[in-house]
């Protein structure tokens, strides 16, 4: 091929990348300014302190009110009570198949934890009112087994398999050396998989958490189905609860355009947007906390 | 020369990894407070000797071992051995410096605390370990640093340290200075030399010039077996064997 063919092909390939990347960037910044502009329509109508103390979300009764803090509550709630089980499981399950089991088992146990991660969480929602509600609700003499624990464990569930994925890829990647020389002056394979291998992999597992804890604060369709959707202040985990994610799924629908109501979701969708952001800046400070230990 | 006494010996050792048979009927033993090298051309198995000493092969699925491998008489494979207990009296020093990804000072102090020292004795231990090391001097300021900052050369010092904190009986040394400049290689034989009126030595060396610089005994293998041992002037000077005479004049290997 000509030389001027070559160069226009890869002028015109490289405009294309160009092109691909910019429209990506042009999507993200346009749901952010949405999200901003409604935001920002919702503070004319509702004073911003009102909305982030109050405590009662009622936004169809007589006298609508647009407090925030039970859903925030709620999202948070299940969220910890997700992040509580999957944490110690994800981890405990990513160093054993990395550290402890055989080719064997492990030729088993990766492929099931990644077919956990293509149940539809629409699914998992079913599982929670069938089976977990009516377990929960036996044990604890309540009416009914929808609440927060429910969709904090469904959750769990959910944020499982991104949680080991993540972490076992870092405890292997884990150099054989440090393993080496932690053995090598009489440590056990526990207190050198505590003491050395984890925290030499503590950036992908910061990571890996962060991105659990993103799954579990976006995830919709399961607490939608499992948590009661009772939009009252919740007292605990026995408590139903509605999550920031199950209001704005529910109300959206039926809501009409460019009302208070409406720009209110919004306004909800925003708080989302930064607290996703907190979790994943606060990971990201975290990694390059423990990487500055690993290459100076 | 009878006199001496025989800290570390293996046995009619063979070792396969799966179906390769890698050590075939090795004997050898090594002298209390003396330096060996161990020479040969790769893949002769003189690592996987080293590393059978202090169990490291423990990791590996498949492997067999047979015969006998000794510290002072003690079979080193019995079942009722503690492996930690045997790695803390044989340390060993790998072939590329493995500091933890942790501050010098804790380096050090992960062996003391993994073995039950007294948490009062770890600052003077520290101490003297890194300045038995030769590493003291360059590094007492900056204990909190991070020892992955340090040079090459120096983290193999320090990977040292950590090993004679635990005041070990012998320390095997895989090829400790392939991945050093000529600089901290003279600093680590130096070292080496300084370090067997303490301890029992066997290194793994790749470097013939090495071998002669620090070594009192000179075993030399190849494809597995033991061809040729004795006082390492002889080796090199005088050797017996055709193969081992090929090899120290560099006609292979």
């Amino acid at each position: 091929m000509h030389i001027q063919a070559r160069e226009r092909i890869d002028g015109l390939v490289r405009s294309l990348i160009k092109a691909t990347g910019l429209i990506v960037i042009s999507i993200l910044g346009g749901i952010f300014f949405m999200l901003l502009w409604n935001t920002v329509s919702f503070f004319i109508h509702v004073s911003p302190l009102d909305f982030i103390t109050g405590t009662q979300w009622n936004p169809t009764g007589r006298h609508a009110t647009y407090g925030i803090l039970p859903l925030l509550v709620s999202t948070c709630l299940v969220t910890l009570g997700a992040m509580a089980i999957a944490i110690p499981l994800g981890i405990g399950t990513a160093a054993f198949m990395s550290e402890y089991a055989g080719k064997r088992l492990k030729n088993i146990l990766k492929p099931a934890v990644e077919m956990l991660a293509a149940v539809p969480s629409v699914a998992i929602g079913f599982l929670g009112i069938v089976a977990l509600g009516p377990g929960i609700a036996r044990l604890t003499q309540l009416s009914n087994g929808l609440n927060a624990l429910n969709g904090a464990i469904l959750l769990s569930v959910m944020s499982l398999p991104t949680i080991i994925t993540v972490a076992e890829d870092a405890i292997n990647g884990v150099p054989a050396t440090y393993k080496e020389a932690s053995l090598g002056i009489g440590a056990t394979k526990w207190q050198t998989l505590t003491r050395v291998t984890i925290p030499a992999a503590a950036p992908g597992i910061v990571a890996a958490i962060m991105l659990g804890v993103g799954r579990a604060i976006g995830e919709t369709m399961t607490v939608l189905m499992a948590t009661g959707n009772a939009a009252s202040f919740p007292k605990g985990f026995f408590d139903s609860v509605r999550t920031i994610t199950a209001t704005i799924a529910i109300e959206m629908g039926e809501v009409p355009y460019q009302t208070t109501h409406y720009y209110s979701l919004f306004a909800i969708a925003g708080i989302l947007f930064l607290l996703t952001l907190v979790v994943n800046m606060a990971g990201e400070y975290f990694v390059n906390k423990f990487r500055k230990f690993h290459s100076a | 020369m009878n006199s001496e006494h025989i800290k570390l010996a293996a046995r009619n050792v063979d070792l396969w990894f799966g179906a390769k048979h890698v050590l075939k009927q090795v004997n050898a033993a090594f002298p209390q407070n003396e330096v060996t090298a161990l020479i040969g051309p790769s893949g002769c198995g003189k690592s996987t000797l080293l590393r059978s000493f202090n169990r490291m092969h423990d990791l590996v699925p498949d492997v067999r071992i047979e015969g006998k491998l000794l510290l002072e008489e003690q079979d080193l494979y019995d079942k009722k051995a503690s492996v930690t207990q045997l790695r803390k009296r044989i340390g060993m020093v790998f072939q590329k410096p493995n500091p933890f990804p942790k501050s010098i000072y804790e380096n050090i102090t992960y062996g003391l605390k993994i073995n039950g020292v007294p948490a009062g004795q770890h600052k003077e231990i520290v101490e003297r370990s890194l300045k038995e090391s030769f590493i003291w001097d360059e590094v007492k300021d900056d204990l909190d640093k991070p020892a992955m900052r340090l040079s090459g050369g120096q983290q193999q010092r320090l990977c040292i340290a950590r090993t004679v904190a635990l005041r070990p009986e012998v320390i095997l040394m895989d090829e400790p200075c392939s991945a050093l400049d000529p600089l901290s290689t003279l600093k680590i034989e130096e070292l080496i030399i300084k370090l067997k009126e303490e301890y029992t030595i066997v290194i793994v060396t790749h470097n013939m010039q090495q071998a002669q610089r620090v070594a009192d005994k000179t075993y030399f293998l190849y494809l597995g077996e033991v061809i040729e041992n004795g006082p390492t002037a002889s080796i090199f000077n005088d050797p017996k064997q055709q193969l081992t005479k090929n090899y120290v004049t560099g006609h292979f290997g």
